[in-house]
């Protein structure tokens, strides 16, 4: 489990968690799975919409792996993890009305 | 998950005597402004998206735009932008691999490690060098502002043939008078026009945001190799602490982590 910010904290505090060098360059084969998929299937006849939503997902996850374990924030206190990760919410949010915003504007005349 | 810790008995956690963060201040706030610079880079990518979403109809397609690749005739896109990504997810790996031997007091692992980062970040802002060189030069017919206002394109490998914004096309000497009475003809890109669209927004986010970002590359680059000469001359090893490595490693991989949206939204979707 991941309560572990207990474990032996030295004076700067820096525990490993359970990172290796086999885990590491394992999220660097899925990171370059991804992108190659990515720019894969970006070619296909699959329809745009889905293309679309298909990249964004596929952007979290890396992101996911970025963040999670070179960033090392999933083996970080899980206060600390809350705090760096809450305040996004507040992005999604502006995401949401800058974008609906933008496609309400398009269909009026310039 | 372990919140239920934090909350079952958060006098333990939150009433003094243990820190609940369990991290020094300085790794800390790297944290914190690496978050506050989280909330700049997605601000400019959604004022970007509002104004894709605002001017949906004459956006241009990325995959139009970013054809080039060295040495090779023709189009290839988001190939280069693919190495790119490739070169600095690589550097990502070298910086975790440096941080990792920090933990293990290995000095010289870190300078190997830290030293093929420096390099990808190098490489990397020449590839985006070389972006911005075909970005700004542009094809060799450019674009063109017709005689009724409208907005065409060419293409280097369909040549004769103008391509209007609804992706219609004309060509022979049809098109050829419409070239001639062109009220202007464009080429590349400045921050008032460019030929790949008709809206200087286009260019103006591409500069900005990847100039921005190419930036923060550039600041990477200057602290990885400050953090370099500290770990070179044993400052490190003095402190029995690599901690440093730590801090610089949190950046370069937060700046691995914007290109992951840019090339997302500015080069697939």
């Amino acid at each position: 489990m991941s309560n572990n910010h207990h474990t032996a904290t030295s004076e700067g505090g820096h525990e490993h968690g359970s990172l290796t060098t086999k885990l590491i360059w394992k999220v660097f084969w899925i990171l370059l799975g991804v992108t190659l998929f990515e720019v894969g299937i970006a070619f296909t006849s699959i329809p745009k919409n889905i293309l679309m939503y298909t990249f964004i997902i596929l952007t979290i996850v890396k992101s996911y792996y970025i963040v999670g374990y070179f960033m090392h924030l999933k083996y970080e206190a899980v206060p600390f993890r809350w705090t760096i990760l809450l305040p996004f919410v507040l992005i999604v949010y502006l995401i949401f009305i800058a974008l609906y915003e933008g496609s309400a504007l398009s269909m009026a005349p310039l | 998950m372990a919140s239920h810790a934090a909350s079952a008995n958060p006098s333990k956690i939150w009433g003094g005597g243990t820190s609940p963060y369990s991290m020094s201040w300085g790794k800390m706030f790297m944290w914190i402004f690496l978050v506050s610079d989280a909330f700049t880079f997605s601000s400019l990518l959604i004022a970007y998206g509002y104004m894709r979403h605002r001017f949906s109809d004459i956006w241009p397609i990325p995959g139009d735009v970013f054809t080039h690749f060295p040495f090779i005739h023709g189009h290839v896109p988001l190939a280069y932008v693919g190495l790119m990504t490739f070169i600095l997810i690589m550097s990502s790996v070298t910086m975790v691999l440096a941080v990792f031997a920090g933990h293990n007091l290995d000095r010289k692992a870190v300078l190997k490690w830290m030293g093929l980062t420096i390099v990808g970040g190098f490489m990397f802002l020449g590839s985006q060098a070389w972006e911005w060189y075909h970005f700004i030069h542009g094809s060799e017919k450019g674009s063109y502002i017709l005689a009724d206002g409208r907005f065409a394109r060419t293409d280097d490998l369909e040549p004769g043939v103008l391509i209007f914004q609804d992706h219609s096309k004309v060509e022979g000497a049809e098109a050829q008078a419409l070239m001639e009475t062109a009220k202007k003809n464009i080429h590349g890109a400045n921050l008032t026009e460019n030929e790949y669209g008709n809206t200087p927004l286009f260019a103006n986010f591409f500069f900005f945001i990847t100039g921005f970002h190419g930036f923060h590359v550039f600041s990477g680059v200057v602290l990885n190799i400050i953090v370099f000469i500290l770990v070179y001359q044993g400052f490190n090893d003095r402190k029995k602490d690599y901690e440093l490595v730590e801090k610089v490693g949190l950046y370069w991989h937060f700046v691995d982590l914007v290109w992951v949206f840019v090339f997302t939204f500015f080069y697939l979707v």
